[in-house]
């Protein structure tokens, strides 16, 4: 099973597109360790810097993340960074989809509750840690720490302990 | 309750059912190019599973760049080419007896009725032609077909569309597939099958269904499907003769596979062709669809004739008619690629290649080439490509170029006028 904790990373925008989290450009790559550098390389966010997302294990975001083309090396770019879990309102369908079958997670909130982690925690240093078992998530920083309870499907479970469709599929088939 | 095909063949596949509507299936074949197998065959590798299920079930191609351009695609092919050998794979493709992956595999008969097929390339709805729930899947999808034969999908809903009418001559299947991808809208058949039927269907052979089941993913559709009939059997025939006594023992038992006279779909939709004129596409996107004459006169700076959609022999006899003893505008840079080596060799016996050469044209080896842009025809910025290919995305054949889809008739009068026309094999009245 891959990790789901680490420090998170914000990501203040609706309709994140899989052509920001990685351009087309490298889709010739044949190996998913070549993306590394270039995840998140042409996001439309003010503010935004790519040293950001150094050190970063979990990305927190707003609605319909991953829209746009089903490339599966949106996932593989998140991946090479040490990025595994993505928090967000909602997912576009394939996109979900490929983050669970590269045995990574990929967790809808409530809208509400999106509004009260980035207003609670935006702009520091947050430090997400994953209870699969307790199906929860602990934020902390400095000044809070909070519980947030999240709901996952069994296959989708299944998939994250497994390490993803083709560790689930070999052992099964 | 009746069943459509594309159940029948799930529920003859059926492996399991581990969440919701998800159906694991077996797979008959699986099907793999240059470009995005080698992603999948190094994730294999390094999870120390580079294993094949079944390398008699597995047919590889290398057909999008052929003969490598640079240093990057060239490793795609070495890449492809040696996991074909380490594993057997006999039916591999390489330079010289390569042709575009949804025209060869067809043609070498490796796409039957019932099968189920998968690949890692959206338009590998185009074998659904032949009866077989054939699909488009992501990397991982690809990864797990190629080490176990199995793959998941959604339980089957299905879209019928009853082509009827009479086919206006000079129109082509292109027209008709444009014209209902301009109807159903790019989102139209998301995560449906469409099943092609209807007295226009049973008439087409076996290169106008795959024309049409070729598009079923510009519309959003997962597989594009045609009932088997005489018609697939006897494409089929040279293949399976030594497993039937009969053309219609073989019908019969592929017939296991026709829909259930009360099989449910989720949607059934007239679509009546007798008033169809040619079509073509003005945006950039595949349901953005006009008839050709209000799109009369615009100018282009280069015709392509080929793809996956129409680089079968029937399209380039099609446009070859329209060309016959006429030269291509000054002003356009006219392209052929016949799809297959086959393709090309019987081209050549029918003196089609010549008419294409005495009009102007260039004639290419068998690869995808301009169609996705990445060589054999690449568009400057600002210019204009009339192609018989199936997606005008923005850039899809070269940056900030223009790509309006039109079928091989109209391209061919297209580049005799330098500017969009209809076929001159269309006649007005
Ligand atoms: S001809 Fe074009 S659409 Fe068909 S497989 Fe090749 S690149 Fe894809």
């Amino acid at each position: 099973m891959k990790n789901f904790s680490g420090k998170a990373l914000f990501l203040d925008r609706s309709d994140i597109n899989t052509d920001e989290i990685i351009p087309a450009k490298y889709l010739t790559e044949i190996s998913r360790k070549a993306l590394k550098p270039y995840l998140l390389e042409d996001i439309k966010l003010d503010g935004f810097d790519k040293k950001d997302v150094e050190g970063k294990s979990v990305i927190i975001t707003r609605a319909n993340f991953g829209c746009g083309s089903s490339r599966e090396h949106a996932p593989w770019a998140l991946e090479g960074n040490g990025i595994n879990l993505v928090i967000a309102e909602s997912f576009a369908r394939i996109f979900r989809q490929n983050m669970y079958n590269c045995g990574m997670m990929a967790v809808e909130l409530s809208a509400q509750a999106i509004e009260h982690l980035f207003n609670d925690f935006a702009g520091k240093e947050t430090f997400v840690e994953t209870d699969l078992e307790k199906n929860r998530f602990i934020l902390q920083d400095d000044e809070h720490k909070q519980e947030i309870p999240f709901e996952i499907f069994e296959f989708d479970r299944a998939l994250v302990e497994a390490g993803g469709w083709v560790e689930y599929a070999d052992l099964r088939y | 309750m009746g069943k459509t095909i594309a159940e029948k063949i799930f529920d003859s596949h059926f492996v399991d059912n581990p969440f919701g509507d998800i159906h694991v299936i077996r797979l008959d074949a699986v099907f793999c190019h240059e470009i995005t197998t080698p992603g999948a065959i190094n994730d294999l590798i390094d999870r120390g599973k580079d294993r094949v299920f079944d390398s008699a079930r597995i047919k590889a191609v290398i057909d999008h760049v052929t003969p490598a351009k640079d240093t990057k695609t060239a490793m795609q092919g070495k890449v492809l080419r040696e996991w074909a050998l380490r594993h057997n794979i006999h039916d591999f493709f390489d330079i010289g007896r390569n042709g575009v992956c949804h025209a060869i595999f067809p043609e070498k008969g490796f796409v039957l009725p019932g099968y189920t097929l998968i690949m890692g390339d959206s338009h590998t709805c185009t074998h659904g032609a032949f009866g077989a729930f054939a699909a488009g899947v992501g990397t991982t999808d690809l990864e797990v077909g190629i080490l176990k034969g199995v793959c998941a999908f959604h339980y089957p809903v299905t879209m019928k569309l009853n082509i009827t009418g009479r086919m206006p001559e000079g129109v082509c299947a292109k027209d008709v597939i444009l014209s209902i991808i301009g109807r159903l809208g790019v989102n139209g058949a998301t995560n449906k099958v469409i099943e092609f039927a209807g007295p226009v269907v049973d008439k087409m052979s076996m290169e106008a269904r795959m024309t049409c089941c070729n598009m079923a993913v510009e519309a959003g559709g997962t597989c594009g499907i045609c009932c088997p009939d005489m018609t697939t059997v006897e494409y089929l025939w040279e293949f399976i003769k030594g497993e039937y006594a009969t053309k219609e023992e073989a019908l019969e038992e592929f017939n296991r596979f026709s829909p259930d006279p009360d099989a449910v779909y989720e949607d059934v939709i007239d679509h009546d062709i007798s008033e169809l004129e040619p079509q073509v596409t003005f945006g950039y996107k595949p349901d953005q669809v006009k008839p050709v004459k209000e799109m009369e006169g615009i100018k282009v700076d280069q015709v392509y004739i080929g793809s996956c959609t129409n680089g079968r022999i029937e399209d380039l006899r099609v446009a070859a008619e329209v060309l016959n003893g006429e030269k291509i505008s000054d002003s356009v840079r006219g392209i052929v690629s016949p799809a297959t080596p086959k393709v090309f060799s019987q081209a050549m016996e029918e003196g089609i290649l010549k008419i294409f050469m005495d009009a102007g044209f260039c004639v290419t080896n068998p690869t995808c080439g301009a169609c996705l842009g990445m060589s054999n025809g690449v568009l400057a910025e600002g210019e204009v490509c009339a192609s018989t290919t199936n997606r005008n995305f923005n850039g899809r054949m070269g940056k900030g170029g223009m790509v309006h889809l039109m079928s091989p008739a109209t391209a061919a009068a297209t580049a005799i006028a330098g500017h969009i026309t209809n076929s001159r094999l269309y006649k007005e009245d």
